[in-house]
């Protein structure tokens, strides 16, 4: 999902078009970009800068203020790890330290082929299932312990080994993980 | 002002209304602890030590107003006890390692600790897990997070005081720490290294590096740019170990840039000369003053009059350059005595001169920011005069207009302005334009031009054929954008027109100039505070080379020599030479001298009639003092052909520049640092430098060097001076601009040339009722020039040439490590569009030819240069191996170094 400049500078001309380019929209430029590009490069919070003429820092100031700003590419599996009370107490920790383990990354990360990355989270409201991680916002795993995650990240990488590596849905139907 | 009653503590105190609680209290020497509150910034009321109780409700004193009938108590139980908690906290936090720490006995969260008190052992349970890493990899600046209180004075710092912008709070919560975008290193950030953050930081967690306290201060001025910043210099033992900048200095009031705060460091450089060198055998090698004195002695003193060059310093004193142009027509009885103001601002100087009488900075630095409308035009203030670039920033954040005409996007830029993004050389036809449009919307000041100027008329009708399609056609500005910036800066009043080396390093760099005075008399422009012209001088005392007479065209003071009488309202100050044979008592040369590039170049042309075009080289040997000219004159392979060529070639200098190394005898000398004088800043302020150290190993000031040779060649009558003040003195008594100027009054007043007498009090705005020396201002007819070398199939960019932030010039700020690790690397910045048709990217070896020479570099892609324009900066690669000396200004003899052909190609 990383862009090449032009692309991203297209992209960021082309959400600019519905902006006056005052100070005052710097965070819903920043929604919309994110929304455009998934994330947010440096050189589209620049392009934000320049367009509503505040400093650079100042932008990154406010995308490393709010959590759903992200600053690198989300993984085509984006995983979001339950930190809320229910889970904690059954071990969303442990969890955790597997998933970072297994991917190779720490929370908030992406791994270098793209394929993962890797959020905490308090609450996602589904306590009967903790500890329990989301996949892409849509896909809930539930009562896990720490060898079942990392039998289902062994064997999404080991499909993945196999498949062509080009598939666009993030998330096959059927896949654990 | 009202006042306010109220008490604090049970005391009665009155304030200005509009004060805040705190202030008030301090002001009555009350203390309330606080630490992210700072005279200098706004209130941010981010660290809730100051808390006080009014009438039960806790309230920040930092950001509260002061009220009628308020009563404050600072100590309440309930205040002390959540101030306690707050220190505890951040106290927990901070790296606890007083003893060692930079900031030790002069540190805020000390004080502050003292005053609540901190329990160690309620402490120890709040221990960090690890500590935070110190950043020390920027040269100038140590960054240690483990101490950072997050208080914001840094980031307000360089908001408020600096308008960078390059840091602010990152992150959230717990995380939460200062921070540049994209968490990059300070020196990839747009940081300007001016460590004024680092000056208030109240803490430890910003320290300048290679910085000691020092036994004792020394009040001086700064030895780079002209903008004249006064300084201390903190001195231990016999070594410089720190600077601070002048609080109480009006023109920077405490400020300083990377250059003045951070480059003193060339002072005590290993590469000094430490004594003076002779060439045996092709070789310098060292030799007693002795020898060397003997040898000047008798090898200069067999050249005399057109048989020898002299070339003043613009670093060095006034009373030093006095003393160079005094030596050269009384010893060596010649006019030919040249400084590095004759490739800058000599057309403006020399060009002003017929046209206001005087090309001093109308205004003092301190009134910019009364300006209501700032034009700067072919300068970068920012990185060359960053203080006044400053003060740029600050009247336009009040709320002045500022109209930026130049083929790069400028620091500037990034304040609201309007921009006239004009190809080079071009300057004449934009200038016309908005004259042009001043004209025909009826923007004049009738009044001022009927009583304060003559020949209107005449320069109305030379622009009767000039259009706004033409200045369009010719500048590539949209005609409607200039009418824009013509309404912007007629109307709004007072305007000042900013300008440096893109309007004068042009062969009719003069008829910029007169377009630029001319615009400030259509518009009233003169006489006023914040209004007028300020051209930006380089060199901390190039001004002063200019008043004192390190010019062919005049003695010390604008006072006329012979052959010079190139304007006609000047007949009755048609040749001052009968005033100095009396006041030097011997016969003066009569012959006209050559200035900078026609000493090397003869064959230049532009300057004087066709007859003085194509002269044969007359000069057989040069005296230089400490003027790098192999580097610095356009056309630079002349220069040192001329120099190896020449019989005999003295150098005078701090280190052993490119042209020392071209010569039969090598003088040491003194820095600024380790003499006493007078330097004259851009703004015309006649300020004291001191001496703080000793001169490294033999090396002496430069006064004493001339004096001593000038004695030797049997003129020890005309130089016996006891100190530099002597020297001053004589100086007050022949020229009239600086008449009133001595040692004892620089001590305690701000005095600005011309000062006449004792009784004068200086001149902070000039042209007030009559403009000076010529009465009244005249207009000149101006029709608009090309360029005598463009671009063509061959050579089809042009090249134009700049300074960067960090460094100043070829010699100083390269041997300080630090700069050089800021700045050091050599570039040329080039379109992204003739980069995309060049195949270049960023990083990529280029060479770039003229139609002189040919040098490599880097090419660094930028949208921030107009298409067909590329960007040299001059202190790396000897860019003047590719610009021309061939043709110079008819006034001030100034070179066209701006407009420059050239092509890229991929090394």
């Amino acid at each position: 999902m990383a862009e090449t400049e032009t692309a991203i500078q297209s992209k960021v001309n082309a959400v600019f078009s519905s902006f006056k380019g005052t100070e005052n929209e710097l965070l819903p430029l920043l929604q919309r970009v994110q929304e455009e590009l998934g994330y947010l490069p440096q050189e589209a919070m620049l392009e934000v800068a320049r367009f509503i003429h505040v400093p650079e820092s100042r932008v990154y100031s406010a995308v490393s203020f709010y959590s759903q700003f992200r600053l690198k590419p989300a993984g085509r599996r984006h995983i979001t790890v339950c930190r809320g009370t229910a889970c904690h107490v059954r071990g969303a920790e442990k969890i955790q330290e597997t998933l970072e383990r297994e991917l190779g990354i720490k929370e908030g990360e992406t791994t270098a082929d793209l394929e993962f990355s890797l959020e905490a989270v308090a609450c996602v409201g589904c306590c009967a299932l903790a500890p329990c991680i989301v996949i892409n916002g849509e896909k809930v795993l539930g009562r896990l312990t720490p060898q079942k995650v990392q039998r289902a990240v062994q064997k999404v990488k080991k499909e993945e080994g196999r498949q062509d590596a080009q598939k666009d849905h993030p998330c096959e139907p059927g896949d654990v993980l | 002002m009202t006042q306010v009653n109220l008490t604090i503590d049970q005391l009665d105190v009155m304030a200005e209304e509009g004060t805040t609680i705190l202030q008030a209290a301090l002001a009555n020497n009350i203390y309330i602890p606080h630490l992210c509150s700072h005279p200098e910034l706004r209130p941010a009321g981010i660290c809730r030590l100051c808390l006080v109780e009014v009438e039960g409700q806790l309230l920040v004193s930092c950001s509260t107003a002061v009220a009628e009938g308020m009563v404050v108590q600072t100590a309440t139980l309930e205040v002390e006890k959540i101030r306690r908690l707050a220190v505890e906290l951040m106290v927990a936090e901070h790296e606890r390692t007083c003893l060692s720490c930079g900031k030790n006995n002069d540190c805020k969260l000390q004080e502050i600790c003292r005053f609540v008190g901190v329990d160690e052992k309620r402490l120890a349970s709040l221990q960090p897990a690890e500590r935070k890493l110190v950043d020390s990899s920027h040269p100038f600046i140590t960054k240690d997070e483990s101490k950072c209180v997050l208080c914001g004075i840094c980031v307000r710092t360089c908001r408020e005081i600096q308008g960078a912008e390059a840091i602010d709070f990152i992150s959230r919560g717990y995380a939460t720490k200062i921070g540049t975008f994209g968490a990059r290193p300070l020196q990839e950030s747009n940081c300007e290294a001016c460590g004024e953050c680092v000056i208030r930081c109240p803490v430890g967690a910003l320290l300048p590096r290679g910085f000691a306290r020092p036994s004792r201060e020394v009040e001086t001025i700064c030895p780079f740019c002209g903008t004249g910043c006064g300084l201390f210099l903190g001195v231990r033992g016999d070594r410089i170990v720190s600077v601070r900048g002048n609080p109480g200095h009006t023109t920077n009031r405490g400020r300083l840039c990377v250059k003045g705060r951070f480059g003193w460091t060339f002072v005590h450089s290993q590469e000094r000369l430490k004594t003076p060198l002779i060439k045996r055998k092709g070789r310098l090698e060292e030799a007693s003053w002795e020898e060397a004195l003997e040898l000047v002695t008798a090898k200069l003193g067999r050249y005399r009059g057109e048989e020898v060059g002299v070339f003043a310093s613009a670093k060095t004193t006034n009373e030093e350059i006095y003393l160079t142009s005094k030596f050269a027509r009384v010893v060596l009885k010649t006019n030919n005595i040249a400084n590095v103001a004759h490739l800058c601002h000599a057309n403006t100087v020399r060009g002003l001169l017929p046209v206001t009488g005087s090309a001093g900075m109308t205004v003092p630095v301190w009134q910019i920011k009364e300006a209501a409308c700032l034009f700067v035009t072919g300068c970068n203030p920012t990185e060359a005069h960053p203080i006044i670039g400053l003060e740029i920033r600050q009247a336009v954040r009040s709320g002045a207009k500022l109209i930026i005409a130049n083929p790069r996007e400028i620091p500037l830029c990034r304040l609201p302005h309007l921009r006239l993004p004009l190809r080079p050389g071009t300057d004449l036809a934009l200038l016309l334009g908005i004259a042009k449009t001043i004209l025909e919307e009826k923007l004049l000041d009738e009044a001022f031009i009927a009583e304060r100027t003559l020949n209107f008329d005449t320069f109305k009708a030379s622009l009767e054929k000039f259009s706004l399609a033409e200045a369009e056609a010719v500048s590539g500005v949209p005609a409607e954008r200039i009418r824009e910036a013509a309404r912007l800066y007629a109307t709004s009043k007072p305007a000042l027109i900013f300008w440096s080396m893109g309007i004068t390093q042009h062969s009719h760099g003069h008829k910029n100039v007169w377009a630029l005075a001319h615009l400030a008399m259509m518009t009233g422009n003169y006489g006023k505070a914040g209004a007028g012209v300020a051209p930006l001088r380089g060199h901390n005392n190039v001004q002063g080379a200019t008043d004192m007479g390190a010019t062919p065209a005049w003695y010390p003071g604008y006072q006329l020599c012979p052959g010079y009488e190139l304007y006609p309202r000047f007949g009755k100050f048609a040749s001052s030479k009968e005033k100095f044979e009396a006041a030097w008592g011997c016969e003066l040369p009569e012959t006209p001298g050559l200035s900078t590039v026609k000493q090397f170049n003869p064959r230049a042309r532009g300057w004087g009639g066709p007859e003085m075009w194509d002269l044969p080289q007359k000069i057989k040997a040069w005296y230089i003092i400490g003027t790098d000219l192999v580097n610095s004159v356009a056309g630079s392979h002349g220069v040192r052909q001329n120099l190896e060529a020449a019989e005999f070639v003295v150098v005078q200098d701090i280190f052993l520049t490119e042209t020392a190394k071209l010569a039969h005898v090598v003088l040491p000398a003194a820095s600024f640092a380790e003499k006493d004088g007078t330097f004259t800043a851009t703004d015309r302020r006649v300020q004291r430098i001191r001496r703080a150290v000793t001169p490294p190993g033999l090396a002496w000031p430069d006064w004493r060097i001339i004096c001593e040779l000038a004695g030797r060649m049997g003129y020890g009558d005309k130089f016996a001076y006891q100190d530099p003040a002597q020297i001053m003195e004589e100086i007050a008594s022949v020229v009239p601009l600086y008449g009133g100027i001595s040692y004892g009054r620089l001590e305690k007043e701000e005095l600005r040339w011309p000062c006449y007498g004792q009784e004068h009090g200086g001149t902070p705005v000039l042209h007030v009722d009559r403009f000076l020396r010529v009465e009244k201002g005249e207009f000149w007819p101006l029709e608009y020039e090309l360029s005598p070398e463009l671009p063509d199939e061959e050579y089809p960019l042009v090249m134009t040439t700049g300074r960067l932030l960090p460094h100043f010039h070829y010699n100083m700020t390269a041997k300080v490590e630090g700069i050089e690790a800021l700045g050091g690397k050599d570039f040329v910045e080039i379109n992204e569009e003739d980069a995309a048709a060049l195949q270049l990217k960023s990083g990529d070896m280029v060479r770039l030819v003229s139609r002189r020479g040919s040098l490599l570099s880097r090419a660094k892609v930028s949208k921030a240069i107009l298409p067909g324009v590329v960007f040299k900066p001059i202190h790396k690669g000897a860019v003047n191996l590719l610009t021309s000396a061939d043709f110079i200004d008819p006034m001030g003899t100034t070179p066209n170094t701006k407009v420059c052909p050239v092509r890229l190609e991929k090394a």
